[in-house]
């Protein structure tokens, strides 16, 4: 529909029809904006209400206790978490970040333009389905579920988050930059490692931060190579915990003190997460810009 | 920030260092190698998965797709429950979502004064870092048993000759409640794809429609949202996505029963909480092949949903990497 816009339409009870359907869309618009924070809020409030009397020191430096004695924690999956986002990440952010410098150091090329499309792909994938693939992978030829299946499938996980922000800072660096480098000879190599990475490091540390966050929560691809543990196991060949499993399988389990156990765990891991979240908005308004 | 890099003594100093040689082929191939990594990635998963699942396809066959047994005792396996079950509740999920997430990206780009927009547009991007096992303990014991009692009885009781609000609701998990907090999750990805592709829309296009007198909302109507239609469909396509594979949240609330059903109040099952509840119990080889078959029909679809919003996406963006973390 066009607007019938003539002299006479400006004035009278059309305007004002018209100014009554735009305060109302406003206010729908304002509404939208209302509806998508309240869950956000809601879920906070929860999370911080009904994991908080659980929430102490003991959670996480208590092993669990058998089936019926209250206390205990939750130190096995604090443990394996460390080990497998710390191992997945040591994995797979450097591999992120030299993906992200071939998609736009050598954009243009074909192939730079094939692997941004496959690193957009990647970051669509069910993590469910890379839970699947790792086991096919290590899982089923070794036997056995193990912390180092979990850190693997962890690591594809980090890949196209890191690999996308270090597309997108890199192409924020001025070209200015490299045309100084290139002025005073330096290879082509050289000035990507030595003059353009560094220029873009905080905005690549912000996405290691965030995909760190995100592997942290990740619970679907370790359901069928981590599996989870009991006890404290530190061994990278057999089965290990992880705090988004523990809150999955205590959270559906019929005792009353696993819930709150659940609610204590999901209390660190959405204080993790909203800490590493402020930490990137906290890096990004601090860069500064670099001089043309 | 410390010193700037490329200061002219470091300079001097990588200068002082240069040597014509090995340098440039090695470090290309290096980042090359890593490059190819994703693409080895992807094809390892869709190759693994192919073999692994080799015995479900050759026992199941092609019906597995339109029958609706699901007998692990009997060995009779059909996962149309799980594909309509993953279809229902992703599609009303984006219906939701797509009606909040537009209107909160044209709430972010042209309505909303800076200090509105900057922790909207940050707690709509918290909302998508939070761990899906953490919505789903919240759907467990809060939101869907508020559900229950304040949207679903209601429903019955009024429109209860409707078939989806057909069923008494007499569990607080199910088809409604993963509706919900399945919309709630892709919430975020429309928003965020959106709000790109809104604010790609050129000035120019919005001047003439208030040149021309329009209100505020006839010139989003009129000179933004046509202009944005392709990239808020690709929006769209990318958020249904994220439905179709969420999993950890949807298992939680969603009863885990295999049924097909236009009830929204029914217990249901997704072809990815199907595979996260039953695979580590699946006892056989045909099982678990079954399972992971599941999971490369899962994988395909996503695939090609992605492949072609980002396809959508990408023609109106320019090429732009979108809908990531970033503003």
């Amino acid at each position: 529909m066009t607007p019938a816009l003539t002299g006479a339409d400006i004035r009278g009870r059309h305007l004002r029809r018209r100014q009554a359907r735009d305060r109302l869309m406003r206010a729908l618009l304002w509404c939208s904006a209302l509806a998508a924070v309240t869950p956000l809020l809601l879920l906070l409030m929860f999370v911080v209400r009904e994991g908080l009397p659980a929430f102490r020191p003991s959670l996480f430096t208590e092993v669990p206790r058998p089936l019926g004695e209250s206390g205990g924690g939750v130190k096995p999956a604090v443990v394996g978490s460390l080990i497998m986002v710390g191992l997945g990440t040591f994995i797979g952010v450097p591999i992120a970040i030299l993906a992200g410098v071939y998609a736009r150091e050598y954009a243009g090329s074909r192939l730079a333009t094939v692997i941004r499309f496959l690193i957009d792909v990647l970051a669509g994938v069910p993590s469910i389905t890379i839970g699947l693939f790792v086991y096919g992978l290590l899982v089923a030829p070794m036997h056995t579920f193990s912390g180092l299946a979990g850190a693997v499938a962890l690591a594809i996980l980090i890949v196209p988050t890191v690999a996308r922000v270090t597309d997108e800072m890199l192409a924020l660096v001025p070209r200015s930059v490299r045309e100084a480098a290139y002025a005073l000879g330096v290879p082509r190599w050289k000035t990507i490692a030595r003059v353009v990475l560094p220029s873009a490091k905080v905005g690549i540390a912000t996405g290691v931060v965030l995909g760190v966050a995100r592997i942290a929560g990740e619970t679907a691809p370790l359901l069928f190579t981590a599996l989870g543990n009991r006890t404290v196991s530190t061994s990278l060949v057999r089965p290990m915990d992880a705090l988004p499993l523990r809150i999955y399988v205590y959270a559906t389990g019929p005792y009353r003190s696993w819930h709150q156990q659940a609610w204590a765990a999901s209390l660190l891991l959405v204080l993790l997460v909203l800490g590493f979240s402020l930490i990137t908005r906290l890096l990004l308004r601090r860069r500064a810009p670099g001089p043309d | 920030m410390t010193a700037a890099p490329y200061e002219p003594g470091r300079v001097r100093a990588l200068l002082a260092r240069r040597r014509p040689g090995f340098g440039e082929p090695i470090f290309r191939i290096v980042v090359l190698l890593a490059a190819l990594t994703v693409l080895a990635t992807i094809i390892g998963l869709v190759v693994t998965m192919t073999v692994e699942s080799r015995r479900g396809i050759a026992h199941n066959g092609w019906s597995f797709l339109w029958t609706s047994t699901w007998d692990q005792v009997r060995q009779v396996f059909g996962a149309l429950p799980f594909v309509y079950g993953t279809v229902m509740t992703s599609v009303t999920a984006l219906a939701l979502a797509m009606l909040v997430g537009v209107g909160v990206a044209l709430f972010l780009v042209e309505l909303a004064p800076a200090w509105v927009a900057r922790p909207v547009g940050f707690m709509v991007e918290m909302l998508a870092a939070i761990p899906s096992v953490v919505f789903g303990l919240w759907g467990i014991f809060i939101l869907a048993p508020w559900l229950q009692q304040h949207v679903e009885l209601p429903l019955h009781q009024r429109l209860g000759w409707l078939p989806f609000f057909s069923t008494y609701p007499t569990t607080a998990v199910g088809n409604f409640a993963a509706i919900v907090v399945l919309a709630i999750m892709v919430l975020p990805t429309v928003a965020a794809v959106s709000r790109d592709v809104i604010a790609a829309v050129p000035r120019s296009q919005r001047e003439a429609a208030l040149a021309l007198g329009a209100t505020r909302w006839e010139m989003m109507r009129l000179g933004v949202l046509p202009y944005a239609r392709s990239g808020i469909l690709g929006a769209g396509i990318l958020g249904l996505a994220r439905g179709v594979g969420e999993t950890m949240a949807v298992t939680m609330v969603i009863g885990n029963s295999p049924t097909i059903t236009l009830s929204l109040f029914k217990q249901g099952y997704t072809m990815a909480s199907v595979i996260a509840n039953e695979f580590t119990e699946a006892t056989t080889a045909l099982y678990r092949s079954t399972l992971i078959e599941i999971g490369l029909l899962l994988l395909v679809i996503t695939l090609l949903i992605n492949v072609g919003a980002r396809l959508l996406v990408w023609r109106v963006t320019g090429g732009q990497p979108s809908g990531g973390a970033l503003q």
